[in-house]
This record gives structure tokens, C-alpha cells and sequence, in this order.
């Protein structure tokens, strides 16, 4: 836990420091406290810092919405990436950006609703007198699907240079990332935060199963449905801001869950690899690949996420064949 | 020590009851009376309503008409939090996330005891080791619940049960895949706590026999019914048998603490036989 703060605190420090232009750690220090020289300043106060700052915000938004999906749903693919839910908050702001034309905390506005009405569609259509984490998953990849369709839809209508600027958006890039946008995110964690530390004592119990949970005194049906908005709108406020960074909601937690080897939702340790992923793919992303080539930190992710689901998807059935 | 103490005798009743799943009547119109501080068996063939109406009880299914209710009052009137430190379920399949130790399953027992950020005090500790203690899984507590045999997975299990401390425990077919010893092993352990603490005890059994040896008070049902209840003494003779599960038997005294045991007989044995 401690390592892994200590990580994440290294890897920002060096993703302030280190670019085309690098500052030394004692320049990087004086800057940090308002002592530095104009250059440094602009550098890394304006260029860095809100990269690294949307980075940490968006880490923590999908780092906890994928181990609260995951723990509710009991299912290690029960996270809002595989099953739509930031599909549609990317459909519903990529429409507001093509189709309305608006900006701001209208888009995420836009991608929370949409995030949401997935969400609804998926709960509403897996209901069969409760709720099995399998149907849900089940549900939620198809409802991904028809999400996916819906934005090509939007791509293929609109104007060639604003489909482009949607599609960068849609890999998930952190640059180009604005004061506003930050504080939108900052806003929205520091609303659905405190939410999830109150639910996280039921979440605990319903881990055991909806009968030992209910037994326990946990009101079954309405704390999954406060999860559920808690995790969703966590989920949002991450593609909101960056677009849908791929797979970081969905290998968090079970990263974090290996490395301090807990039962419990190990909800900061996911938080915290969050953030290190998005901030590690977002520093690989510029500066690492070969020739000089930029990309989006959502291509990293996804080339990291992609193997990991093949495997999950191998050794579970593996696992199920046994029983 | 919060555990031993004796608890509150209390009044829970089933009248009129009806239970449906999607609409299709499990239980139809059911009077029980449970008696307090004694151990209650419900027994009876499969799909009889058995494990329909420990949910009744537990306020896990909504009865289509009639109450059950605890000293007078609806359950389902009574606080889900403070309903939890009243009566305590084990369910027959619950399932413990990846990874977790026992120690930390067993307190999360405790919940309904807790305030709104399930904080865990140190009077939640001392009962939570009791209740380890008290089901013989204290040197399991450091122990991951998946590496465990199936006997002392159950042990934890009633552990997180006691650690609630319910002065109801209803538990559904809690001996239901453990080999011989270990259904014993379990049922001596849920009839200590009966004894040494007076907790109410209901749950479902599958074996007659055992349930005749540990039932203070015998339920016995068939198609959503009771047929009879009282002492296994009285409740368990051939024409009960026959009855409620359709089957011959010869009923005789259990020779090592003379409750009476079923004796099946089948096809192919007895005087019918060829």
C-alpha cells in the first residue's frame, strides 16, 4: 500500500519533470512552490500539471468504479468499459460535441446521462426478481455493442474534421486538458466520494450474497442501486473528461487485489493503480515509443488491457470447467 | 463476556402466511408458532416449502397475504438494521469473496452492531474471537476461507452467524455437503450455543434421523404445509413418515440417545419382498 503510494508519487514527479525539455528534481521542487523561473513555470504549470492533474483524477474515477462494479456484480468482468456503460457515456457526449454543438460541464452532463440511461437499460433488462451478476454482464455487453453502433452512426454523419477530433477524444487523451475541465472532475470526485465510503460497509456484505446480506441488515435492492449511481457516475466523470480510457476500470482492482493480497474491496489500492496506469500509459504514450510518435495514453492502455481480458477470459473458464 | 449472556426469549409467529415466488404459491395459509429458546427442525420432502418459509421467516420473501411477526409486530415493520441483531441467517450457499481470511469474514458479522462507517471496536473484537472460539475455528482466523474443507468452512460460517450475536439463528440445510462426522460435528456445535446461551434455534434439515435427535420441536412438512409438530417423540412414527414423504418405514428407538429413528424399507427388503 505504502510502495504503491510512494509509485504513484514518483511517477508523478517524474511525468512534471521529464519531456522534451527536462527539469531538474531541484528546479522541479522551487517551481513547485512558486519559486521557479518563467520558463519552468509555463512548463511545467501549464503544460504538465494539468496533464498530471486530469491523469490522477481520471485514474481514481475508473480505478474505483471498476472494483465497485466488479465487487457488486461479483464478476471480474462486470466493469463499466466491458459491459457499456462508458460506451454510452461516450456516445451521449460525442453526440453533445457532433450533433448539439455544446462544450463544458454540458458534455459531461451529457456523458453522466448516458452513462446512466445504459446503465438503466442494462438493470432494467437483467432484472428477473433480483439481480445475478452474470446476467447483468451478459446484458451489458450487448448493450455495449448497440452503443458502439450508435457512434459509428455519429462518426459516419458528421463533418470529417470534427469526427476526427471526436475520435481522439474516443481513444482517451489527456492532452489538451483545460483548468475548467479539471475542477468539473475534481467537483464531481469530491461529490461521489464520500457516497461510496458510506455504501462501502454494505458493499462488504454483499459480497457474501444478496441472502447473507440481508440477513446481515443491508437493504439489498437499494444499496445496489446506490452503488450502481455511485459507480456510474464515477465511471462518467472519468470518460467525460478524457474519453473513454480502455480497460483501466477493468484491470485496476484486480492489480490492486493481487498486490496487497486482501478479500476485502481494497478500494484506495484500486484507486491508486488507477492512477498509475493512466499516468505510466499516458508518459509511455509521449515520450516512449519508438521514432518520437505521440498517442493517445488510451492506445497504451488498450494494447495492456487487451492480453489481460484474453487471459481472464481463459483461465475463469478453466477455473469453471473444475467445479 | 457479551456472548454467553443468556438472550431475550421472544414471540416469533407465522399466521395466515402465504409465500409465492413469481406469483406461483409456495406456502399456503401457515401457522407456526416457534418456541423460544429451543431448537426448531423443519423437516420434509424436497420442494415442499421448507427453505421457502426459513426465507419467510428471515424477511427475505415478501408474503403474498398473512404476517409473520416478532413479539407482535410485523417483521417487515422492523428496521432492517435492528431486525439483524434480533435474528441471524445462514443461507445454504453463501459465498465468500476471493482472497478473503476468516478472521475478517467472521467480523464482518458485526455489522448491525456498527455505526454508519462499520467502524470495528474492540468489544466487536472480544465477540468476534469468542465466536471463533466457540465454533473451534480460532486457529483458523489467519486462514484464507477457500483453503478450507468444507467441515470448517461451515464452522466459519456459523462463527459470522454468532458474531452477530441473533437471539435467532435460522439456518437452511447447514449440514448439507459434509461428510458424517462433520454434520454431527456442526449440529453439537449449534446445540451448545442453544444450551449455554438459549439462542432460539430454527433451520431445515435434510436427515430425519439427525434432525429427531437435535429437535427440541419437529415441523413437519409436505406440499406447502405443516402435517404435524410437536417432540420428535411424538411427531416421527410410521404413519407420519408415510404421510409427509411417501414412504414405508419401521420407526425404532435411537440406540444411542432413544430418540426415535426412520428406517427406510424400500423394494426390494422387508416382509414384501421376494
Amino acid at each position: 500500500m505504502f510502495a504503491l503510494l510512494g509509485a504513484v508519487i514518483a511517477v508523478i514527479l517524474v511525468s512534471l519533470a521529464v519531456g522534451a525539455y527536462t527539469v531538474a528534481i531541484p528546479d522541479l521542487a522551487k517551481t513547485l512552490i512558486g519559486q521557479g523561473d518563467t520558463k519552468d513555470n509555463f512548463i511545467v504549470l501549464q503544460l504538465r500539471l494539468p496533464r498530471v492533474a486530469i491523469g490522477a483524477i481520471v485514474g481514481i474515477a475508473f480505478g474505483i468504479a471498476g472494483a465497485l462494479f466488479q465487487s457488486m456484480l461479483g464478476n471480474p468482468l462486470a466493469s463499466p468499459d466491458i459491459i457499456g456503460i462508458t460506451g454510452g457515456a461516450s456516445a451521449a457526449a460525442v453526440a453533445g460535441l457532433l450533433v448539439f454543438g455544446v462544450t463544458g460541464l454540458a458534455v459531461s452532463s451529457m456523458a453522466f446521462l448516458g452513462a446512466l440511461l445504459v446503465a438503466t437499460a442494462i438493470y432494467l433488462l437483467s432484472w428477473r426478481s433480483g439481480i445475478t451478476g452474470f446476467r447483468f454482464v451478459l446484458v451489458g455487453i450487448a448493450c455495449a455493442f448497440m452503443v458502439q453502433g450508435l457512434l459509428g452512426y455519429l462518426l459516419t454523419r458528421a463533418d470529417v474534421r470534427d469526427a476526427q477530433a471526436a475520435l481522439v477524444w474516443l481513444v482517451g487523451s489527456l492532452s489538451g486538458t483545460r483548468w475548467p475541465d479539471i475542477a468539473i472532475a475534481a467537483g464531481g470526485l469530491a461529490i461521489i466520494l464520500p457516497l461510496v465510503a458510506l455504501l462501502a460497509p454494505r458493499l462488504k456484505l454483499l459480497q457474501l450474497g444478496d441472502e447473507s446480506a440481508a440477513g446481515l441488515g443491508v437493504p439489498v435492492a437499494r444499496t445496489r442501486l446506490l452503488l450502481l449511481f455511485t459507480a456510474v457516475a464515477l465511471a462518467a466523470i472519468g470518460t467525460a473528461a478524457v474519453g473513454p480510457i480502455a480497460f483501466v476500470a477493468f484491470v485496476s482492482a484486480p492489480i490492486a487485489r493481487r498486490l496487497v493480497r486482501t478479500g476485502g474491496l481494497a478500494l484506495i489500492p484500486s484507486a491508486l493503480v488507477g492512477v498509475l496506469i493512466v499516468l505510466v500509459s499516458d508518459f509511455a504514450a509521449q515520450h516512449l515509443l519508438p521514432g518520437g510518435v505521440q498517442v493517445p495514453a488510451g492506445i497504451i492502455t488498450g494494447a495492456i488491457g487487451a492480453p489481460y481480458l484474453l487471459w481472464l477470459l481463459a483461465t475463469t473458464n478453466r477455473a469453471r470447467g473444475e467445479v | 463476556m457479551t456472548i454467553t449472556t443468556p438472550v431475550a426469549a421472544h414471540d416469533l409467529k407465522m399466521t395466515g402466511l402465504h409465500l409465492a415466488y413469481d406469483g406461483r404459491e409456495v406456502i399456503a395459509d401457515l401457522d407456526l408458532q416457534i418456541p423460544a429458546g429451543k431448537i426448531t427442525v423443519i423437516v420434509g420432502p424436497n420442494a415442499c416449502g421448507k427453505s421457502t418459509l426459513l426465507k419467510g421467516i428471515a424477511r427475505l420473501l415478501k408474503p403474498s397475504a398473512g404476517t409473520v411477526t416478532l413479539d407482535g409486530a410485523d417483521i417487515h415493520g422492523i428496521p432492517t438494521k435492528k431486525l439483524a441483531t434480533l435474528i441471524g441467517l445462514l443461507p445454504q450457499q453463501p459465498t465468500a469473496p476471493e482472497g478473503i481470511t476468516v478472521g475478517d469474514l467472521v467480523a464482518r458479522g458485526r455489522y448491525p452492531h456498527q455505526g454508519w462507517f462499520a467502524r470495528q471496536s474492540s468489544s466487536d473484537d472480544a465477540v468476534v474471537s469468542h465466536a471463533l472460539e466457540s465454533t473451534g475455528a480460532l486457529e483458523l482466523a489467519g486462514r484464507r476461507v477457500e483453503e478450507l474443507s468444507g467441515g470448517q468452512r461451515q464452522r466459519v460460517w456459523i462463527a459470522m452467524a454468532l458474531a452477530q450475536e441473533p437471539d435467532i439463528l435460522l439456518l437452511d440445510e447447514p449440514t448439507t455437503f459434509l461428510d458424517v462426522t462433520h454434520q454431527v460435528d456442526v449440529l453439537d456445535v449449534l446445540m451448545d450455543l442453544n444450551r449455554t446461551r438459549a439462542t432460539t434455534i430454527v433451520m431445515v434439515l435434510h436427515d430425519l434421523n439427525l434432525a429427531a435427535r437435535y429437535a427440541d420441536h419437529l415441523v413437519v412438512m409436505a406440499a406447502g404445509k405443516i402435517v404435524t409438530e410437536g417432540s420428535p417423540e411424538d411427531v416421527i412414527t410410521v404413519s407420519t413418515v408415510e404421510r409427509a414423504f411417501g414412504l414405508e418405514s419401521l420407526v425404532v428407538a435411537d440406540p444411542v440417545c432413544g430418540s426415535p429413528m426412520v428406517i427406510p424399507i424400500g423394494r426390494f427388503h422387508g416382509a414384501g419382498a421376494s
